[in-house]
This record gives C-alpha cells, structure tokens and sequence, in this order.
C-alpha cells in the first residue's frame, strides 16, 4: 500500500455516527448525495464537505464512530475523497465496517492532540506510521493486521469474498 | 485456565479447544438478522455474483426502521425486500403487519434468541440477545452481504468484563437507571471491544424484560456484546416456542475477566443521560425542572409490556401538562395486543398520551414524532446523539420509562418518586 498524503481535519472525542452521517438520509443511494452530509452535524462543520480536499485526513480523538452499524458513516467520507480517519479509538463496528468498505482506519495514541487542523500529513497504512511534516512529529498507529490489510487491497469484503470464490 | 462466556462460544462455534482474546476465528452464525437495511444488503448481495443465500432458514428480516413507509424511497425499499424474500424462499420474515414490531422485540418473542447461539445482526443494538444467553453482535451491512453469501464471517475474541449485580432496587427505580450508571461509570467508549457478562443474585430477580434492557443497551459503552446465564426463566419463556435445538454455553467459575465491577441496586437512584452522550448521566434530581416538549416511551430498549404498566400505572386517572406530547410505541404488535386487553392503552390514551404503530419510530429521526428546533425530548431509547431524533436543534435525555412518565405528567423532568 503506498504512502498517502493530506491536510489533517482535527476533531474531537465521540463523534459518532448521527454526526457522521444523520439518520434522515439513510434511504440516500448516490455517493455524490451520501458525500455531501459527511460530518454535516457535528458543530462547525456543516459545509465540511465543501471544505475537505481529495485525500485529506479525519483526525479525531476517542470512541470516533460509536452508535450505529451503518457503513453510510463510512461511505460519505470514502466518496468525499477523504484518505482515512486516524483517531485515538476508534468503535468496534465502524472500524470493521472501515476497513471492509476498503476505508482506510488507524488507531494512533494522542494524535488529536499533536495533530492541528491544517497540518500536512504523510501516512504509511502497512507500517502504521504517520509523519506530522507541519510539525516534524512521527507518531506511530497500530499497523492493520494481515487479514485486515488483504480485505483493504482487494478494496473491501464484497471484492474480497469474491476474488475468494474466483479463486 | 476456563474460558468466558465470549471465549468458550466462539472456540465451540470455530471448532477450536481453546481460544484467547485477540484470537481472530471464523464462524457460521446460527442466525442473522436484518431489517430495512436488506435492501442495500440485497444490493451488495448480488453484486457477489452468488445466486442463492447461503441458508434461507438461518436469515431473518423484520421491518422495523421506518413502518409504514414514510417515503417513496422507503417504501421502495421495502418493495425490493418482499421481491427478494419471494425470490430466496426467506420464510422469516416479517413485514408490515400485526406480526411485527421492532425487530429485536419480534425477534426474541418468536423464538429466535436462544442460549448458547451465535447471532449476527446488520443493527448495532443486536447484542439485546444476550439476556436469553446468546453470543449477539451488530454487524455492517457489507458482512451481512458476505455471511448471506458464503455463511462465514470472522471474529476477534474479545477481552471480557464481569458486572456482577447484587441488591434490590429502590421504589421508583429500574433497570434503565442502572445500565445508565453503569455507562455513565465506565464511559462511551469503556467497554469498546469488550464483552460484558452480568451476574450476581440480582440478576436472577430480574424479569427478562429488564435483562433485555441491560444487554441492550452495552453497545451504549462500546461493547461488542452483553450476556446474561440463562435460568429456569428463560428456559421456560422459550419452551414451546423457542425457533430451534440449543445448548447453553456458560462461562467457566475460573475464567479471566479484564475488570470485574460491583453494584448494589438498593444504591442506584432515577438518572438521566443528558444530551449529547449516553455516558453524560446525572441523578433527576439534578435535572429536575428543565422544561419538556415531547415525551417517548417506546424502541427496544423500554417499549415492552412491564414498560407500559409502568406508564399507565403512574398516568392512571391524570392528565400529562399541557404542551406536552406523549408518543407511546409499543415496541411490537404482540406488546400492542397485550397492552389493548390489559386497558393499559386506554389508561395511556385518557391521560393525553397517542399510541403509535409498533416500530422505531422517531428513535432515530425517521418518523412519527421528529423534533423542532429548540425543543426537548425526553425518552427511554438508547440513543440521545446530537440529532438523532430529526433536528440538531433539538436535545434529548433518556430515562426510564417511569421517569418519562412522570415528567411528561409535569411537563418538566422530574423524580418518579415524587409521584410514587
């Protein structure tokens, strides 16, 4: 997996999923649509996507993506264009759903407090590691284990099961 | 060393002796659960390639999140889950009839949530089974997609914690009250991962109502599941009606729990969970004055039969505060009929309250009960995020359904004992 790159968009602890991605728009099919609520209401980031650029990252602190099952939360920020949430925890069904949607997830102590909004951001999804190039900081996330890393080449479950079945 | 409960079912159902935390296992559920959302599991389904589910009998579909269709997009949806059940021969399910209701309340009534059975479901509240002795989890809708597909999903033993529960509660407080301050104790993300297993003598008084509360609410602390060693209780609840053969799995006497937590029930006293967390709980009295709009009982965590009799109990022969809106769900339409005949309906009914169509209702903004701006709510669901009931204006606090009662009675949060 290659190294990514990207503005970081610093949030805070518990952003979960009727923030992510409201309940109301639950029956909402098209990625443009599904993109354009991403984060629509969490407190001063209505327009976040109008603000986020292809391949930014959602930093965030702890519990980011409790609450509900739904993989919209997930989808909105992958059509956004956003390259991953790297947050100190994240919930258990919102990682699974992350990284089967082929969305990039880390868990990294601390990184919402060493990490500002606008600081330039160089991630290594393999090792973990993620450099702070605003600030010269290495921080270091949990690395995805094997099965995870598999699921996310093949861009997710649906695509993994199926090379499976090909296979 | 002996397992827990999470360790010893997932090695039995993995075909494994012996499994430790952060063991990845695969596994076939017993039973899988979805509701509106198989129409997009139906879509990911097919865009597998595979032509038939992998086994029709072990997939159950309730409709629950938005009946009677609200819109033309869900009543869309619906339509493609009835053309798909039709099509894979899916016998369980359940539409929008008297039959249904809330899918983990339709889902335990029939007999789906057995001891020592691994169910998976595409709801995050899922883990309710575990009052009856299931390992129960929520899942997305893609590994729903996978699971219908080849029957397989994997699984990470998760560390556990032990809640052991002893005492009696006070007049005036419930099961509600206690898992809040159990949340509120251990944080939003306290128990992220973790399965928790409640025992203690306490429990074993609980009706399964309760326990159903307790469990289903522990997703509310991040947990992956909450189980409770099913009694005679149990047992006979499901003789007769009980969906399939089971076994119960209980946790050894030395297993290893992470922590292992304490509580008296005759300490617990009526709480709240202010907005916006689940974890921001505070005694009523603390509250106690703050202005209500609208009042819900209803969803899985407190819209059962035990609920109601709470409410009509406390509403009998009163009428709630002007201004005030009382939406009572009965979480299924075997709780409706129940209610109808006891005359709980027409005590709830008398004292201002409206009775809606078992479902989810406006628990997670759908319908029936959306909010304005500025206004607040107070419920006995599980959920009271920024927004979740419609506008993110508008605040929520979960209660139980006797605190809920008596404040929509005085149109302002207040104590159930005051009234007790």
């Amino acid at each position: 997996m290659a190294l990514l790159r990207g503005k970081a968009w610093v949030f805070g602890d518990n952003i979960d999923t009727d923030l992510i991605y409201h309940g109301k728009y639950l029956p909402l099919t098209d990625p443009r649509e599904m993109a354009k609520h991403a984060m629509e209401y969490v407190p001063g980031m209505e327009d976040f996507s109008k603000r986020v650029s292809p391949g930014d990252f959602v930093v965030a602190g702890r519990n980011f993506g409790s609450g509900s099952s739904r993989e919209h939360a997930v989808l909105c920020l992958k059509y956004l264009g956003v390259a991953g949430v790297i947050a100190e925890s994240i919930s258990r069904i919102y990682y699974r759903n992350a990284i089967n949607n082929g969305f990039l997830v880390l868990e990294c102590p601390n990184i919402s407090k060493k990490v500002k909004t606008g600081d330039e951001l160089e991630v290594d999804p393999e090792s973990g590691l993620i450099r702070n190039l605003s600030s010269g900081e290495e921080l270091f996330g949990h690395p995805l284990s094997g099965l995870e890393r598999e699921i996310m080449e093949k861009g997710g479950l649906i695509e993994h099961i199926r090379s499976l079945m090909e296979g | 060393m002996g397992m827990t409960f999470a360790e010893k079912i997932l090695a039995k159902k993995s075909g494994l002796s012996q499994v430790k935390p952060g063991d990845v296992v695969t596994v076939e559920p017993d039973r899988v659960m979805s509701h509106d959302n198989a129409a997009s599991i139906i879509k990911l389904f097919k865009s597998i390639g595979v032509e038939r589910v992998w086994n029709a009998d072990k997939i159950v579909i309730i409709l629950d999140h938005a009946v009677p269709a609200p819109t033309d997009k869900h009543a869309l949806n619906h339509k493609e889950i009835r053309e798909f059940v039709k099509e894979q021969g899916i016998k369980n399910f359940y539409d929008t009839d008297s039959d249904g209701g809330v899918c983990h309340q339709v889902f335990c009534e029939e007999g789906f949530a057995l001891p020592g059975h691994l169910i998976l479901g595409s709801d995050s509240h899922t883990c309710t089974y575990g009052a009856f002795g299931a390992f129960s989890t929520g899942i997305g809708r893609s590994e729903m997609a996978a699971i219908w597909a080849v029957g397989r999903i994997w699984l990470r033993v998760p560390e556990s914690i032990r809640i052991e529960l002893e005492g009696e509660f006070p007049q005036g407080v419930y099961a509600k009250d206690l898992i809040l301050r159990i949340i509120g104790d251990l944080g939003a993300d306290g128990a992220d991962y973790r399965s928790v297993e409640f025992s203690g003598s306490a429990v074993k008084d609980m009706s399964i109502s309760d326990r159903m509360t307790l469990c289903n609410m522990v997703i509310e602390m991040g947990a992956k599941n909450g189980v409770i060693e099913p009694d005679d209780k149990i047992l006979s609840y499901l003789d007769g009606i009980a969906k399939s053969e089971f076994e119960i799995v209980k946790a050894d006497p030395d297993a290893f729990y992470e922590r292992v937590l304490r509580y008296d029930l005759s300490k617990i006293e009526p709480l709240v969970a202010k907005p916006h967390g689940v974890d921001n709980v505070l005694p009523v009295r603390e509250v106690r004055g703050v202005r209500i709009n609208q009042a819900f009982i209803g969803t899985c965590t407190n819209g059962r039969i035990e609920d109601l009799r709470i409410a009509a109990r406390l509403l009998k022969g009163r009428r709630i505060a002007k201004g005030v809106r009382l939406i009572v769900i009965p979480a299924s339409w075997r709780v409706y009929k129940q209610a109808l005949r006891e005359g709980v309906l027409e005590i709830l009914i008398d004292s201002g309250a409206i009775i809606a169509p078992p479902g989810c209702g406006p628990c997670m903004g759908n319908h029936l009960g959306i909010l304005a701006p500025g206004e607040v709510c107070i419920s006995t669901a599980n959920r009271n995020f920024k927004g979740r009931m419609g506008n993110p204006e508008s605040e929520i606090y979960l209660a139980s359904p006797a605190t809920v009662a008596v404040s929509a009675l005085m149109g302002f949060i207040a104590d159930p004992r005051e009234v007790l």
